[in-house]
């Protein structure tokens, strides 16, 4: 499974309604790529924090769906986070790993998701419901896994074990920050 | 409740705030206190002070207007997410960050921890004496906390903050909301 197959899928059933926080790295510029929005909001550096910005997005905007597409390395980077967004229990919040064991962005260069399982991090945490999609599945278990995620109240989390390897010339993001922070802002209050 | 945090509390009210999170100190416990007491504040008890940087952008862009508190050894920790997010991104909080270490060890060597007469613990006394060139460097609009002029230090920050987009900050010396009144 591609990452940015799984990324797509995912976007997929989400809806085009849906409040999109991408975290940092490759992520973003392959989400990017695949079709932006203006309900996306593509985190550019500050590691780590794209669940803790989605967290403060789907408590402010409590009926509108918030979805977080993260990586393996920023999940653990923010990983009492996900004590945080369980112990708020946000009904309207789904959050996406796509975890390649590694650091994409950077070379490649392994992160430790290999040696545990951050979907029962997610679920001892207290996510009202988690799954976990390997590798070698297929993209319809991933699809029916992407429908089911939506599929019932939040927090939820969908762990996606994806290859390894970036698309080679892929598109950056071509708004600048501030742009992309409004424009989240205008949609998210309409 | 003192007066000062009452004071402080009605202010941040009165002007609009509305998302409140941040990790504790016990130079801000009274009001920290208040938004345990009365789950109408929403208070989010963040695991990281720069989780609460991330969940006030977010907070933010929902609409919300965010405070956060924080002892200044977590806007330490904060430095990034503060340059490369907030600041970046252009996304306004008010930060009342509390001043540990205020002074710093004042020509003392932080290692000769036996020694007495230091401002505060040995852990506080690098960050306290960065502090205000910390905020400074970030280019964050801030300003020594007054407590017989709480209010309209809020009020003129609060106005700051949405004229330039940007965090701005409270600092916070020892006395201030600890003291007295409970």
């Amino acid at each position: 499974m591609k990452r940015m197959d799984a990324a797509r899928a995912v976007l997929k059933h989400a809806g085009e309604d849906a409040l999109v926080v991408v975290c940092n790295g490759m992520i973003g510029r392959e989400v990017w790529t695949i079709g932006d929005r203006p309900t996306h909001f593509y985190m550019i550096g500050s590691m780590g924090l794209a669940s803790s910005i989605a967290l403060g997005l789907a408590l402010a905007q409590p009926s509108k769906r918030v979805v977080c597409v993260d990586g393996d390395g920023n999940v653990l980077m923010g990983l009492g986070v996900l004590a945080s967004i369980a112990v708020a229990k946000p009904k309207n919040l789904f959050h996406v790993c796509l975890d390649n064991e590694a650091h994409g962005s950077t070379g490649d260069q392994r992160t430790i998701s290999g040696s545990l399982h951050l979907d029962e991090v997610a679920r001892s945490c207290g996510y009202a419901w988690t799954n976990r999609v390997d590798g070698d599945a297929g993209a319809e278990a991933l699809e029916v896994a992407a429908k089911e995620l939506f599929a019932g109240e939040g927090p939820r989390f969908l762990l996606a074990k994806v290859e390894k390897g970036n698309v080679p010339g892929i598109g950056r993001v071509e708004l600048t920050p501030p742009q992309l922070s409004a424009r989240m802002r205008a949609h998210a209050t309409r | 409740m003192s007066d000062v945090t009452q004071d402080f509390l009605g202010a941040l009210r009165d002007n609009r705030f509305d998302f409140f999170a941040g990790v504790p100190c016990s130079l801000l416990k009274t009001l920290i206190a208040a938004f345990d007491r009365d789950p109408s504040w929403g208070y989010v008890s963040a695991v990281r002070e720069d989780s609460a940087c991330g969940l006030a952008v977010g907070a933010w862009m929902g609409g919300k207007r965010p405070a956060l508190f924080m002892q200044n050894s977590g806007f330490g920790v904060s430095v990034n997410a503060l340059a490369s997010l907030s600041r970046m991104y252009e996304c306004p909080a008010l930060m009342v960050i509390s001043w540990r270490g205020e002074g710093g060890d004042d020509g003392v060597p932080v290692a000769s921890t036996s020694k007495v007469g230091f401002v505060d613990a040995a852990e506080h006394l690098q960050m306290g004496e960065i502090t205000p060139r910390l905020l400074d460097l970030l280019e964050i609009p801030w300003r020594l906390l007054d407590p017989h002029h709480a209010a309209a230090q809020v009020a003129e920050l609060t106005k700051v903050m949405e004229r330039t987009s940007r965090p701005v900050a409270l600092l916070v010396r020892k006395g201030i909301f600890d003291g007295g009144g409970h």
